[in-house]
Order: structure tokens, then C-alpha cells, then sequence
């Protein structure tokens, strides 16, 4: 580790704090059943960067980390809980609900969360569960689109990834998505804002330190959507990464944008193996 | 640096307003007692009072009270706008009286559990949380 | 009635007579502190679940008082003793009035 004389000064002053300057090495085991995979080998595409790609969760307090241990604990079900009422609640013209195509979501959706994004052939793009859900709203029910980022959204994708936990995050990155998920990768690597920080130099370069009183992750997103802390609600992974852009002082990019998408399936790849923990509580 | 009689006076005045504020919200957190208690003593044991000596965000801080035969339980934060956090009233039903919460704190302070204990006596506990500021407001 | 509001509970389906069982409840509510401050700068009316009762068979386990420093989406864990079969009743109060229940029986093993 490389502190600055500042930065080893207010390590000092915040000495609790220096406990957990590291990610920890605790397990997630959910509701005693899902075991999680929290820290895995890095996939061959960021080999030559990290050793290992670890979840949030090892970078979040106990407190926090044990309110996603058990099912009932965890304040985002209550979201799931709101979705899987959605599920079966038929919108739109076509007097279609989601469950009318697909059934039980327990069996339908298993899976599903793990390789998103993903490319859809028949639409010749890459979607991101979000389009794909708004995709269906829109081309098979007759239903209003949901905002990309909003509550709804957000729970709908919740309770889709729900039905994927525990199973490791697969994204494919060749293919038909390898120019997009190069340019997510470009992206990634380059500084943006009046601060001049790209994703790397936070989430690559300084994972495991203090910004603040914020302990960095690697930024990861198998635990999307993610309830927090601070905002008491789901967040999306778009939302997010507003928030990170916007905290570079930049103009950011718009959630569901081409940019955004790309950015988001890079992310996701970079977590290849870590296994789908959302929803997952941060602070 | 030199200060004249007015600006030393000014500055008094300025310390004074700055200290107000935490008085009168520790004030009220006094008065929250004395109105549960009734004004009596307080032991130093008989209740319990479990949270994080550092909240990741004080939107959600976890913690227990436990007073083994306590008929109530009450908690405060002494450090928020206004002190009540919940009152907890034990019945026969109960099989200990304890009870976990999750509760928000405006910012560093003292929790303060305050139980009416079997025999009519009270006792208090507190706990010091520091909350922290985030480095990433997104 | 504030719009989604739904009452989670988590107690075992059975217990052994005169075991001591911990129950977890939850509901979904904003609990608006009266606190905040709207975009016009207006404060947000206070609107909060004031109180939760939790009673077994009629005998009270339970009574508490909630303030505004209770985080969104209230949980409140305890521990309750089970004489015999029967049912729990658990109970919500809203600062507009409006009044959530769920019951939940247990069986004796």
C-alpha cells in the first residue's frame, strides 16, 4: 500500500477505521442455504490487472454485512416482495401479465440474471435485463415502459436476480458484444471530470483503502440491484454508475444509454465467477 | 493576532450561540428521562444496550436493548433533532425483555437505553456511535 | 392508508410448550421523519408508524412506541414465550390513522 503522508494521518486519526481497511475474510452464507462465491480467481480478461475479484459485501461492516444473510433481515425484499405482486398483475393492452409467457418466475427466470447482458439475436443488440423487461412491457404486453432506473424497474430486477443467486456471474464477452465490451473496457480506463478519476483509479488501482470514510470495493456489480444504506431503496447498476460519474465531476452519460450499456456489460465481465448476490445491502 | 475588547466580547457571544444548540438537545433527552423516571436514580446495571461503535450510515443502525425483568425500555439519541428513539413495554408474553430495532442517527453521539426494572427502579446505559460521512455522495 | 405498505413476519410454525420463540417483523412503510425538506424547501410532513403490538392468544408480549428516529421500513425483533398452541396477532398503527394486521398461529411440537 502506498499512503501519502495525509492520507496515513487520517488513517491514524480514524484508528477504528484501520480494523477494516482491507476486504475481510468472512463468508456469506444465505438464509444457512446459498453459500456465495465472494472472492474467486480473476477471469482470464482482467488477469493481467487483479489476482482476485472480490464482492462489496467483504468491504462492508459486519453490521451491514449480516443484514444480507438472511432473507428477513434484508430490507430489499421488501422490494421482491412488491415484484412478485407486479409478476402476476396483468398491464397493457394485450391484458397480458408476466407471469402469461413465463410462468412461475422461480423456474422461468433461473439463470437469467447471471449472463445479462446479453446479446439478442433476433433484436441484432446487446440488452441489459432493463430493456429485455422493457422490451416484453412494451412489444407483448401494450404496457408503458418503466423508467430505466425507477422503483419498479429496479424490484422487477430484483426478483429476477433472486432466482440466480449463488450462481456465478457468466457473461460472454465475444462474440457479437466484443467491440461493445471494448469499448466498455475503454471507458473504464479513462479519466473523466474535474477530478480527472477513471473507474480504475478507484475501483483497480485503490480498492481496500478510505476515500473519506468510504472503504472502496472493486466496484463490482454481481450484487445489483443493491439496496443501501443511505437511500433506503433499491439502486440500480445505471443509477449507480450516475453516481460515480457525476462524483468525478463530470457530465454524466444517461442511464440506459449505449455508453452506460457497454460500461455496464465490462463491469459485469470483470466479475466473472463471483457468484449473483442481488439483491445485496451496501451502505 | 490582537483582539479588541468589542471583537473578544463578539466572539463569546458566537462560542455561547454555538454551545446552545447541543444543550438544548441534551436538555430534552434529560427531560425524556426525568418524564420516564420520574425524576429517580439511575443504576449503572440492569440494561443492556447493544450498537455499532461505528455506523456505516446513520440511516440504519442495528441495535439491542436488553433488561432482564424490565417492565420498559426506553431509548434515546441524544444527538438528533429530537432525542425519542421507542419506548418498549414488556407483557406477560414476553420471554425476556429484549428487542433489537434498527434506528437513524443524525450524526456522532450517545444511544441512551433507560429501563424500568422489575422491582420499580430504573437504570440506564449508553453507548457512543460514530457515525461517518461518506466519501461517494452517489 | 400511505401507498405500500405491507407487514412481514417471521415466527416458527412450532415450538415445544413453554418454549421461548423469537419472532422478527417488518413493514414496508417511508416513516417521513417531519424532519426533511421538499425541493421548494417546504418541510415533508411527519408520517411515521407510532406504534406496533405484538400479543399472543390476547396476552400482551409487546408494546412499543415508535418515534420518528425509527428507520424506513420499521423492524423490531423479540422473543416470545409459547404456553400452547394458538396465534399471534401482531398490530401497526399509522400516523394517518390507518391501522396494518397479520396473525400468524404456531403449533405445539
Amino acid at each position: 500500500m502506498k499512503y501519502k503522508a495525509l492520507t496515513a494521518i487520517a488513517v491514524a486519526l480514524s484508528l477504528p477505521m484501520a480494523a477494516f481497511a482491507d476486504a475481510d475474510d468472512d463468508t456469506l452464507v444465505v438464509n444457512d442455504e446459498i453459500t456465495m462465491v465472494t472472492k474467486a480467481a480473476a477471469p482470464a480478461h482482467v488477469a493481467d490487472v487483479l489476482d482476485e475479484v472480490m464482492s462489496g459485501w467483504h468491504f462492508r461492516s459486519d453490521e451491514t454485512q449480516a443484514l444480507q444473510k438472511d432473507d428477513f433481515e434484508n430490507p430489499a425484499m421488501v422490494f421482491v416482495d412488491q415484484a412478485i405482486e407486479a409478476w402476476e398483475t396483468v398491464d397493457g393492452s394485450e391484458g397480458k401479465s408476466c407471469a402469461s409467457c413465463h410462468d412461475d418466475v422461480e423456474t422461468s427466470m433461473k439463470g437469467v440474471r447471471a449472463v445479462y447482458p446479453k446479446w439478442n439475436e433476433q433484436a441484432g443488440e446487446l440488452r441489459t435485463m432493463a430493456m429485455q423487461i422493457n422490451d416484453c412491457r412494451e412489444n407483448q404486453m401494450g404496457a408503458k415502459k418503466w423508467k430505466y432506473t425507477g422503483g419498479d424497474m429496479a424490484a422487477m430486477e430484483a426478483l429476477i436476480s433472486v432466482q440466480s443467486r449463488g450462481m456465478p456471474v457468466n457473461v460472454a464477452i465475444d462474440g457479437p458484444v466484443q467491440a461493445i465490451w471494448e469499448k466498455g473496457k475503454e471507458m473504464y480506463y479513462t479519466r473523466t471530470g474535474q477530478l480527472e478519476l477513471s473507474c480504475a483509479n478507484c475501483h483497480e488501482d485503490s480498492y481496500g483503502m478510505m476515500i473519506r470514510a468510504d472503504h472502496l470495493s472493486q466496484g463490482q456489480i454481481n450484487g445489483f440491484p443493491t439496496y443501501r444504506l443511505k437511500n433506503a431503496k433499491l439502486n440500480t447498476v445505471h443509477a449507480r454508475f450516475k453516481g460515480c460519474v457525476r462524483d468525478t465531476r463530470a457530465e454524466t452519460y444517461k442511464p440506459g444509454s449505449d455508453d452506460f450499456i457497454a460500461l455496464e456489460l465490462y463491469v459485469a465481465s470483470r466479475g466473472n465467477g463471483l457468484s449473483v448476490e442481488g439483491p445485496s445491502v451496501r451502505n | 493576532m490582537e483582539f479588541s475588547r468589542r471583537e473578544t466580547l463578539a466572539m463569546g457571544l458566537g462560542a455561547a450561540v454555538l454551545t446552545a444548540l447541543p444543550f438544548r438537545v441534551i436538555a430534552a433527552a434529560e427531560d425524556k428521562i426525568a418524564e420516564f423516571t420520574g425524576g429517580a436514580d439511575l443504576a449503572d446495571t440492569g440494561v443492556e444496550l447493544t450498537a455499532p461503535e461505528i455506523a456505516e450510515n446513520g440511516n440504519t443502525v442495528p441495535i439491542s436493548v436488553n433488561a432482564p425483568g424490565a417492565t420498559a425500555i426506553l431509548v434515546l439519541a441524544t444527538g438528533n433533532p429530537t432525542p425519542g428513539v421507542a419506548t418498549f413495554n414488556f407483557g406477560p408474553g414476553a420471554a425476556s425483555q429484549s428487542a433489537s430495532t434498527r434506528i437513524r442517527l443524525a450524526g456522532t453521539q450517545d444511544v441512551v437505553a433507560v429501563a424500568k426494572l422489575a422491582d420499580g427502579s430504573f437504570a440506564k446505559a449508553s453507548a457512543a456511535v460514530k457515525v461517518t460521512i461518506g466519501g461517494c455522495g452517489g | 392508508m400511505a401507498s405500500g405498505v405491507k407487514p412481514r413476519v417471521k415466527v416458527p410454525k412450532k415450538a415445544a410448550a413453554g418454549e421461548a420463540v423469537t419472532i422478527k417483523t417488518l413493514i414496508s412503510h417511508k416513516m417521513e421523519s417531519g424532519q426533511r425538506k421538499d425541493k421548494e424547501g417546504n418541510v415533508i410532513p411527519r408520517s411515521i408508524i407510532n406504534r406496533f403490538t405484538c400479543e399472543f392468544n390476547g396476552a400482551m408480549v409487546i408494546d412499543v412506541t415508535m418515534e420518528p428516529a425509527i428507520s424506513t421500513n420499521p423492524y423490531v425483533e423479540f422473543e416470545a414465550t409459547v404456553p400452547e398452541a394458538g396465534d399471534f396477532k401482531f398490530t401497526w398503527y399509522d400516523d394517518d390513522g390507518s391501522v396494518y394486521d397479520e396473525s400468524k398461529s404456531i403449533k405445539i411440537a
